[in-house]
């Protein structure tokens, strides 16, 4: 069980605002250990892999081209990827949201007869709840990514995109290990240590039976080229090529806005991904596949096009680029709010800055009002963002909406929406500004001891909590100009 | 209306604001990146990123391939290997070694039971220490690099492209394609890479260069 | 050149001296300083927060009271970055076209205060002194919105006396983010807590930076630690001189 879905699957249904969802992650020392010790790690890792490329910011300027040109076009390219995977002997599925989606992928597992399948990680799966809808259909199906296995074994919510068990480290997995691998198939072998290898070889032992007699695999792409139908899947482990080839029926469920023109734009992407989410000049393994190929792999393979909210975001011209994430998860990794937080915090499959951006539109940002405030708008994941999705211009544009949608459903007016008119009837005019200051220098010394003001009520409280602030001086800069220098002005 | 119909509509509705004369088939892509960032001669920098991934690199002149091919494996202990059609025999130890073919096709169960695989493959890459496999000749179906604990793969240093970009311009899209960059490995656990996982734990390499070169 | 200084609603309430430093460090240099006295706010608080119809009234304001000028100084980043990245949205989006054309003019001409020393008046040495141990803060708005690089250092490896210490991690938010230190105070209060132990391990006498928002922040806690750490705007740095008792 890995949590109710609400609004078209991605987000936690009963997940608390962002602010109170964050407080509590705050509060656990050890996963703000984790995740500082993780992301120190993989920030190093990446600086190094790209700044190993002269070309870095050509690549990248690529990169978004490709992207956003895609998405310009997204009917054609869609268009032509399902003519491509047909004649490669493909089937292509559409739907439109995350219900569909489950139905179709039950509908084709039950005509297999298989009861247990097998899943690649995959972040479309994720957010339509699929594993939850199988399970309501008789049908279990095994997480065969290490991480997915840690958060599947620990009834747990995923907080990372590429590692959704960030969260844990490796004594928390290996306890989950020893516990847990018993009731799904192997145990964990005797004397289980919380050496990483050990770890994997326990993960190895575990599914490698289970391997051997899929029938069944579902998974997600990373990439689908138009022109010649080629699905790719980018990963590390292994259990992607297991998945991918040892099963007679594969089932691909891919977000619309995977669709690249060409089988040749991988040149870019594969060197993008790689170096940004693991911070890797390559992955281990990459696999791309064209329909089916007699006597190798799958002989049925069926891709599902999933919509699920992608072309609301599509109609947003600002917002669209939200579109282009190739799922690295080098925002997440250098956000200092996801640092301290954590991915669960976000109350949405798609955590950190991406899934700041990504989930209010996928979901309509009433829905997820707080996230596009989850951010100190920093611009690191900008930099970050190996196709250049300028995430604070796009977290303004949502707060800017956020503030909106609130206003439409409400007689009067937040207390926020009138202290903003407030400031800008001040602001407008600089005698009451400097009306204002004066008023304020008064109000801040009667506040004040020794030239500061500790704690404060209201929505400064939390302000207040941990900082002083200074007590506004007697003479604003205006009032210092007036009588030093004015007599000096034209 | 299809799920279809309604899906592709939502999306042209969407892109109101696309002008009609913006045409998909000239896509202003600035292609400003390199073609290849090899910088040193392609047989050593290919060498050096494969050993980056903790998998073994062996350069070799062609007439000593078999005798290569035979110390590693013994090295290993191992007697016998899958040899996927197409393998070259030349390449392959004298003595105690057996062959293992793939006719009848073998099932997942005997492939992860005979835990050794020699293969060729289609192009390698340098700079990032790839090496692509896509079925053909020596290389076999998929899953016959992907059961067995123990890979290794024969390279022709001509095979070897200097980038990504020099690679997936020789690659045949039609064909299963697998990119091979080191043993498996797991970034999962603190996102600190280890090697072995599911796919096989051991890659030796062997370049092989043209007689007179080495 | 007819250089104004933009002081900022929030330097000119809470922070002259900032204001003061800057006319000091440009009269020393050989410039005369305008102080526009109808000048009030970027509108970065409302467009930040959502609020982005309340702004606009702010960006005409501004073109008109500064659209006169060769250069518009201003001691602040994170304000530059507002008129610069974010005034041009804000006219596109709901002023005229008159309005459009005259942001579109004035943009390139606003300067945060090191980038017009650097840049503009091309000088690094600007006859300062200042004899503490000085850790600077890349604001996010200095070093990922204006890209300032290393402008900030230089000039302050150019002050006599003073010796600047390298900050662990420097390039990380404070996590100040103007109302984010309100709505997700926590959050807000955890990284300032990093930020303030890596300024506390430097043991810096006194931490500067380009913008007094985040200074008020890190200040706010520093202070409240009883850190004896001082902060300083970066323009206060360059103004002090030997005479001064820093
Ligand atoms: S938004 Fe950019 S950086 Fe973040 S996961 Fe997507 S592609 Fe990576």
């Amino acid at each position: 069980m890995t949590g109710a879905m609400g609004a078209r699957g991605v987000v936690f249904l009963g997940s608390p605002a962002f602010p109170d969802a964050a407080r509590t992650a705050l509060a656990d020392d050890r996963l703000r250990a984790n995740l500082r010790r993780a992301t120190t790690t993989i920030r190093d890792k990446r600086l190094a892999a790209t700044g190993e490329l002269d070309d870095w910011e050509e690549l990248r300027a690529a990169g978004e081209a490709i992207k956003r040109h895609t998405l310009r076009h997204l009917p054609y390219y869609l268009e032509r990827l399902e003519e491509s995977v047909t004649a490669a002997g493909g089937t292509v599925h559409w739907a439109a949201d995350a219900a569909e989606a489950n139905r179709i992928v039950t509908e084709l597992i039950r005509a297999t007869g298989a009861t247990e399948i097998l899943k690649i990680k995959s972040m479309a799966t994720q957010e339509i709840g699929l594993n939850e809808a199988l399970a309501d259909a008789g049908v279990t199906a095994c997480e065969t990514d290490l991480a997915e296995l840690i958060v599947q074994l620990g009834e747990d919510r995923p907080s990372h995109i590429l590692v959704p068990a960030i969260h844990r480290n490796r004594g928390e997995i290996r306890d989950l290990f020893a516990a847990e691998m018993g009731h799904w198939g192997r145990p964990a072998p005797e004397g289980l240590t919380d050496e990483p290898a050990a770890l994997a070889e326990a993960a190895r032992l575990h599914l490698r039976e289970k391997f051997l007699r899929a029938e069944v695999a579902v998974s997600g792409a990373n990439f689908a080229c138009a022109d010649t139908g080629t699905v790719a899947v980018v990963e590390s482990e292994g259990n992607g090529r297991m998945c991918l080839t040892l099963p007679e029926t594969l089932i691909t469920v891919m977000g619309i806005e995977k669709v690249l023109p060409a089988f040749t734009d991988l040149e870019v992407f594969l060197q993008l991904l790689p170096r940004s989410s693991t911070g890797e000049r390559m992955n281990p393994y990459t696999s791309l596949w064209t329909g089916t190929t007699p006597g190798d792999g799958p002989s049925a393979f069926h891709l599902v096009l999933l919509d699920n909210g992608r072309t609301d975001t599509l109609a947003d011209e600002v917002g669209r680029q939200a579109l282009h994430c190739i799922r690295c998860s080098a925002c997440l990794n250098v956000c200092p709010v996801y640092e301290r937080t954590g991915g669960h915090a976000y109350g949405s499959v798609y955590p950190g800055p991406i899934g700041a951006v990504l989930t209010p539109q996928l979901v309509g940002v009433e829905h997820a009002s707080s996230l596009p405030f989850a951010s100190t708008l920093c611009g690191a994941c900008y930099d970050a963002c190996p196709v250049r999705i300028n995430i604070p211009e796009v977290l303004t544009h949502l707060r800017a909406k956020a503030v909106e949608a609130k206003a439409g459903h409400r007689r009067l007016p937040t207390l926020e929406a009138l202290a903003m008119k407030g400031a800008t009837a001040v602001l407008v005019s600089p005698a009451r500004l400097g009306l204002a200051q004066r008023a304020a220098s008064l109000g801040g010394r009667l506040l004040s001891r020794r030239g500061r003001i500790g704690r404060l009520p209201g929505p400064f409280r939390g302000w207040s909590d941990t900082r002083d602030t200074p007590a506004p001086p007697a003479e604003s800069f205006r009032a210092w100009w007036r009588a030093n220098r004015a007599g000096g002005q034209r | 209306m299809s799920t279809r119909d309604t899906i592709l509509g939502r999306a042209r509705a969407a892109l109101g604001d696309v002008p009609p004369a913006e045409r998909p088939e000239e896509a202003p892509i600035p292609r400003g990146y390199r073609r290849s960032h090899a910088d040193v001669p392609l047989v050593e920098l290919f060498a050096e990123r494969v050993a980056d991934y903790r998998a073994t690199v062996t350069v070799a002149p062609e007439h000593q391939a078999a005798r290569t091919v035979g110390r590693l494996l013994a090295d290993r202990g191992l007697t016998r290997a899958v040899v996927p059609d197409g393998f070259p025999d030349a390449w392959l130890p004298g003595g105690t070694f057996t062959r293992l073919g793939d006719a009848p096709p073998r099932t997942p169960a005997e492939l992860d039971g005979i835990g050794a695989v020699l293969s060729t493959c289609a192009v390698a890459i340098a700079v990032t220490g790839t090496i692509v496999l896509d079925a053909g000749p020596g290389q076999g179906r998929r899953a016959l690099t992907l059961l067995p604990d123990y890979h290794l793969c024969v390279v022709r240093a001509e095979q070897i492209a200097g980038d990504v970009p020099e690679a997936i311009a020789l690659l045949d899209p039609t064909r299963p394609l697998t990119f091979v960059s080191g043993p498996s490995a797991t970034s999962d656990i603190e996102l600190d890479r280890v090697e072995g996982v599911h796919g096989p734990r051991t890659l030796d390499v062997i370049i092989l260069t043209s007689t007179e070169e080495a | 050149m007819r250089i104004a200084l933009f002081i900022t609603c929030f330097n000119d309430t809470l922070f002259p001296d900032t204001g003061r430093a800057v006319v000091t460090v440009l009269e020393r240099l050989g410039h005369q300083v305008e102080f526009p006295e109808a000048q009030t706010c970027c509108g970065q608080m409302q467009f930040n927060t959502g609020y982005r119809p309340d702004a606009v009234p702010l960006v005409s304001g501004f073109a008109r009271t500064f659209g006169g000028y060769d250069a518009v100084v201003t001691p602040s980043a994170s304000c530059a970055g507002m008129v610069r990245d974010n005034h041009p949205v804000l006219a596109e989006q709901y002023g005229r076209r008159q309005l459009q054309q005259d942001v579109a003019e004035l943009v390139p001409r606003v300067y945060e205060f090191t980038e017009f020393l650097t840049e503009v008046l091309k000088v690094e040495e600007v006859g300062a002194a200042f004899p503490r141990r000085v850790a600077y803060h890349p604001t996010c708005h200095s070093l990922r919105g204006l890209r300032l690089g290393d402008r900030p250092e230089r000039l302050l490896r150019a002050v006599r006396g003073l010796e600047l210490v390298e900050l662990p991690r420097a390039d990380s938010c404070c996590g100040f983010g103007g109302t984010f230190a309100l709505k997700n105070a926590d959050t807000s209060a955890a990284m300032l807590a990093d930020k303030t132990a890596a300024i506390t391990a430097v043991g810096a006498e006194v931490l500067c930076a380009a913008d007094n928002s985040c200074l008020i922040h890190i200040g706010g806690g520093l202070s409240r630690q009883g850190s004896p750490v001082r902060t300083m705007h970066l323009a206060e740095i360059l103004a002090a001189t030997e005479g001064d008792r820093g």
